[in-house]
């Protein structure tokens, strides 16, 4: 079994900061997660419409993913990079907003375009839409950031050369609070890939 | 690599609550779907194989619960009872928790709920199930949409592989609610009749209710009569659509051709395929799609989801463990609601149940998100 991933590089989104490596590279004290993600997108110079049709939770960690994948890989060379992320709320913020739509029998008013947010891995689709990453994907609840079980799963992914990166990590948004942890694993990189290590970073 | 086994099972719906009587059903090709008209979930009756209220509550209450529990714990919490107690195994901290579900306990936002609204969050339902058992481990919850569980199965063996456990619980569940139903109805991807995959007249996807566990485990000393070996496995995701399936079928073709590269088996090894099969007309075109693209238009298949419908988070599962059993009694299930072919590619739809030979069966699933994954199964040969 290899024992030698590594931490590449790290991505945090929480309290109108956002930052890469441990460094704020944007900063905005918006009241508001709407018109945070809005300056912090158009800040990246991020181009891609989608973006404004995505809820909260996809918003936030297609973001995160945008920070940290700024390099654009080759488009000759496939990128195999697996999306493993994780939460504590899953996607309860869009759940609630539906719940709204349909609770009332005289404003009845359900919207596919709303509903199909209503599964927390649709996150990782819009990511890799985005980054044309035909790869493996999972999505995992908790009720707090599990380094544990991401780093094991991260590394079973990479050992058996089923991905040579992994994107992995958190991201939730619930009751207007947002926190997004992201990194990227893989054989080589600056921080060894264990728990603590996780953990400290994710702390950072 | 050290093998990794699927073992104990269970199947909680409504042609009964053991895997035998609910896999005897199937072999007479009895559904489990009926019309159901229940106002509070939508407005016209609709089919759907639900739970019966009542003999939940029965089996429910031999389980000498105190505190109250909400459906979906019931469902689930029967289910893994039958198949810890078969299993005879000791919770230590070598054995882990899976739950796979889309939704949960989603019907506790409805107002008429007399359930906090605390309980919709997952992490709820994962402890309450780790406090009634008494897992030594933390579980983990899969919501991976309507991959969800098949991919619990491979996560399972991951986590095994990676020296984590020793052996998993998987237990998998969803249920029919009004947001459900609301919600695909929104999609106008609702059949108004039972539903029939691939079929030219398909008209969409009925949703049913199961709650289905199983033992993941590397121990040959722990198997049953049915058990099966996992070959391969993989997930690739579309990078297409977040709600729509793919037109070239990319990510479930990809998904089969990996699964397969790993048992290094070649395609005409394999016996059966237990496909996703919703019968919407993009779901079941894009399956055809994917698997003459991965030389498999020959090999006999079905989908299951004439029997129970689509169960969303547990189909994957529920639909693995009937393949389990089709491999132990030698028999290709027909695929229910299929009359003439309405895809565009060919596949070798099982018409009629028969009996016949079979070792190895290959179990796919594709859901929102672009998500796709696939399995292969052997059966055990006990000397």
């Amino acid at each position: 079994m290899n024992k030698n991933n590594h931490i590449k590089s790290y991505c945090h989104i929480n309290e109108g900061i956002v930052s890469l490596n441990g460094k704020a590279v944007y900063e905005n004290i918006s009241p508001d997660f709407a018109s945070f993600i809005k300056s912090a997108y158009h800040h990246f110079e991020t181009d891609y419409s989608k973006f404004f049709k995505m809820d909260n939770l996809s918003k936030l960690a297609f973001m995160a993913a945008e920070v940290l994948l700024q390099e654009k890989s080759s488009p000759e060379q496939e990128r195999n990079m697996a999306i493993v992320l994780s939460n504590r709320a899953s996607s309860l913020d869009t759940d609630r907003k539906y719940q709204e739509s349909i609770a009332d029998e005289n404003n009845f008013y359900p919207s596919p375009a709303v509903f199909v947010y209503t599964l927390p891995n649709i996150c990782i689709g819009e990511i890799s839409i985005r980054h044309k990453l035909h790869s493996e994907n999972s999505f995992f609840i908790f009720d707090a950031f599990n380094a544990d079980y991401i780093k094991e799963y991260s590394d079973s992914l990479l050992d058996t050369e089923k991905a040579d990166e992994v994107l992995c990590g958190w991201v939730d948004f619930d009751e207007g609070r947002y926190e997004a942890f992201l990194y990227i694993v893989s054989h080589q990189g600056s921080h060894l890939h264990t728990k603590e290590e996780i953990t400290r970073l994710y702390l950072t | 690599m050290n093998s990794t086994y699927l073992s104990h099972n269970n199947i909680i719906s409504s042609l009964g609550f053991e895997s035998e009587t609910v896999v005897d059903k199937i072999s007479k090709e009895i559904s489990g779907l009926q019309l159901v008209d229940d106002p509070k979930i939508v407005d016209r009756p609709f089919y759907s194989s639900m739970i019966p209220a009542d003999a939940l509550q029965e089996a429910f209450t031999k389980l000498d619960i105190q505190e109250r529990h909400t459906r979906l714990e019931k469902m689930m919490l029967v289910s893994l009872d039958k198949t810890l107690s078969t299993s005879g195994l000791e919770l230590t901290d070598r054995v882990g928790l899976i739950i796979s579900t889309t939704k949960g306990n989603i019907d506790v936002l409805d107002s008429e709920s007399s359930f906090p609204k605390e309980r919709a969050y997952l992490s709820e339902l994962a402890q309450r199930l780790k406090n009634h058992f008494r897992f030594k481990t933390e579980p983990l919850v899969l919501s991976n949409a309507c991959v969800s569980g098949i991919l619990a199965i491979a996560v399972a063996k991951r986590l095994i592989h990676q020296d984590k456990f020793d052996h998993v619980f998987v237990v998998a569940g969803d249920l029919v609610t009004k947001f459900i139903i609301s919600g695909f109805n929104a999609f106008q991807a609702l059949s108004e009749e039972p539903c029939r995959p691939y079929c030219k007249t398909r008209s969409g996807i009925n949703i049913g209710e199961v709650a289905a566990s199983v033992l993941v485990t590397k121990d040959k000393n722990v198997l049953v009569p049915e058990s099966v070996e996992i070959l391969g496995e993989a997930s690739c995701n579309d990078a297409n659509h977040i709600s729509g399936p793919s037109r070239t079928g990319e990510g479930l073709y990809r998904s089969v051709t990996k699964a397969l590269e790993q048992t290094r088996l070649s395609h005409k090894n394999i016996d059966y395929i237990s496909a996703h099969g919703t019968a919407t007309m993009f779901n079941d075109e894009m399956e055809s799609i994917a698997f003459n693209r991965a030389g498999l238009g020959e090999i006999p298949l079905n989908s299951l989801k004439g029997y129970f419908g689509h169960t969303l988070g547990a189909s994957g599962l529920l639909e693995t463990i009937i393949g389990m059993h089709a491999l132990h009694r030698n028999t290709l299930f027909a695929s229910k609601g299929f009359r003439e072919l309405g895809v565009s590619e060919p596949l070798k739809i099982i018409q009629q149940t028969t009996s016949k030979e079979i070792h190895t069966f290959l179990k796919t699933a594709s859901g929102f998100g672009g998500s796709n994954t696939a399995a292969v199964f052997r059966k055990i040969q006990f000397i």
